[in-house]
């Protein structure tokens, strides 16, 4: 039997919800008080995810760095692997909205894309 | 002189909504005044994402967001000009109406421009250290947290490695994240309230994610260090937020960020002699958005501070049509009829402050703050000592806005409307 503190984040009144797990099974949901907070609370507990966003240098541009997200949801255990494997990225302007700057990042299945367009300076 | 129809001060998410919307209204002639030189605004630094959810129903991040609205303004050719710094606006002196803004850029240098109606939209700013009342030394490393996201995701500065933070409003948070995906170690994350005003899902996300602790009922009492921040000391605070002598803990670090509140940015505003509401620190506002100036119009936060980014550009959208209808000749100038909104048991303000059934649309949409954390509450509305509204809320925060929509059906059945009053009740 394992229990797990969460925070709702379903609204501001952030229930207090604790889990009973067994064997990675989710035995009980408690504290919650509405139905956003159990399901919230199991997929927080079975499959807690995120989306990452950094930004990386780009050479040439109107502006020195150009903001990143992960395409969709990632594991939430892989944020900081995400970040290592961005380290060292650097693209070339310009870059657009959507561009794919890593492929399959992390073995996640999921891109990485810009999220800024960075036009190339005019010298 | 040069002219237009509507000047748009600010070309971030408020500006380029009620600059689209108003074009989209039928005013053809509208000039976006922007200081930066590229327009998005503040969205350009907010990288991370959670936006757009109400408006797009998909989560985008803060570029992402400005530049549908970018996109929009350009398709509509709504020029604007960039690097471009307003100084003044002030009525025409001849008395037409018109408003004199002059503003100035690299291009064309001091430029008088008169407009036939203004919308604001500069915004808001942080509350800096030197209106916190923090004692001890002044050395380098103190950021508002807004600086320091700049810093880190526009400009790719790491401003430190070993952080404190004091204030846990969503920037502050946001940032202790930032910060620990770069590498630094942000130790405690202080408030001085009892709650934060943080969105909970940031401080599950942003703190509880990485470990990093919050600690509720705690000010900054101490920094130390002359050229740098060498470590910064906090302390529990009593129900009158004063520090508990005892209580001290000292963390060694770099770095302190600031995240105490945002303060819209009226310079202009008041020298134009528009009336200022004490309490949201913007301009008074009616039904139309417009301020006690007739012609100026105000939107996002220079307005009144917002959470979400959507509900700027929908109260931006209702600006920029009401100063089309402004500019066309369609709005009623009459003040007469014009009834102060009251706020009462619990409501802080409520935006706008004045209403003209008159002069209303099928609806006027209501925002206002509560004072403090009220659990199983409700919202009313009363018109001449009538209840018309009465909503059960399970929760309201200072931390969320709360809207509320009424229909200009209810106030034509009120005959010879006096009072509009919004509080909250037990039951």
């Amino acid at each position: 039997m394992e229990k797990r503190e969460l925070t709702c984040i379903g609204c501001p009144m952030g229930c207090q919800i604790t889990v009973t797990l067994e064997n990675g099974e989710v035995k009980s949901v408690e504290g919650n008080t509405c139905m956003k907070g159990d399901k919230y609370a199991r997929a927080e507990v079975t499959n807690p995810v995120r989306v990452v966003t950094s930004s990386v240098p780009v050479r040439d541009g109107e502006i020195d760095q150009v903001s990143v997200k992960t395409a969709g949801d990632i594991p939430k255990g892989c944020i900081f692997d995400v970040m290592e494997a961005l380290r060292g990225i650097s693209l070339q302007a310009p870059v657009h909205i959507g561009d794919v700057v890593l492929a399959d990042v992390c073995g996640t299945g999921v891109d990485i894309t810009a999220t800024k367009n960075v036009e190339r300076k005019i010298v | 002189m040069n002219r237009t129809k509507i000047a748009v001060i600010g070309g971030g998410p408020a500006g380029l909504a009620a600059a689209i919307e108003a074009k989209k209204a039928g005013t053809d002639s509208i000039l976006v005044l922007e200081r930066d030189r590229c327009l998005g605004g503040i969205l350009n630094q907010c990288i991370h994402n959670g936006f757009g959810l109400h408006t797009f129903k998909e989560e985008l991040t803060g570029p992402e967001y400005a530049q549908r609205f970018i996109d929009q303004a350009q398709e509509l050719e709504i020029p604007c000009r960039l690097g471009t710094m307003v100084m003044s606006i002030a009525m025409a002196e001849d008395g037409s109406g018109d408003k004199i803004v002059t503003y100035l850029n690299r291009e064309e240098g001091l430029v008088q421009l008169r407009a036939e109606a203004v919308i604001l939209a500069m915004g808001c700013r942080e509350r800096p250290r030197g209106a916190l009342s923090i004692p001890g030394f002044r050395p380098a490393g103190i950021y508002t947290a807004g600086t320091a996201q700049k810093l880190v995701n526009i400009n790719g500065f790491m401003p430190g490695r070993s952080v404190v933070i004091l204030g846990s409003g969503d920037i502050g948070l946001i940032m202790a994240r930032r910060m620990t995906l770069e590498g630094a170690k942000v130790q405690v994350v202080a408030e001085l309230m009892p709650y934060s005003g943080g969105l909970k899902r940031n401080i599950v996300q942003c703190l509880d994610d990485f470990g990093i602790p919050l600690k509720l009922s705690h000010t900054v009492v101490d920094i130390e260090g002359k050229e740098r921040v060498k470590a910064v000391t906090i302390a529990r605070v009593d129900e009158r937020s004063k520090p508990i002598p005892g209580t001290e803990e000292r963390y060694e670090c770099d770095t302190l960020l600031l995240s105490c509140g945002l303060l819209p940015e009226n310079e202009l505003t008041s020298a134009l002699g528009a009336v200022i509401s004490p309490v949201t620190r913007g301009p008074e506002v009616n039904e139309s958005l417009e301020t006690s100036v007739p012609g100026v119009f105000a939107c996002g936060n220079v307005l009144h501070v917002h959470d979400l980014v959507d509900f700027v550009s929908q109260e931006a959208g209702q600006a920029g049509r009401n100063a089309a209808r402004y500019v066309q000749g369609a709005a009623a100038k009459s003040s007469e009829g014009d009834i102060r909104v009251t706020a009462e048991n619990g409501v802080r303000y409520t935006v706008p402050e004045i209403i003209n059934p008159a002069r209303m649309e099928d609806t006027v949409t209501l925002r206002f703050r509560v004072g403090a954390v009220y659990q199983n509450i409700y919202e009313s509305v009363y018109l001449n000592g009538e209840r018309i509204l009465h909503r059960k809320k399970k929760i309201a925060a200072p931390g969320e806005m709360e809207t509320i929509v009424l229909k200009k059906e209810s106030f034509e059945q009120v005959k010879d409307l006096k009072s509009i009053t919004v509080r909250l009740e037990e039951e």
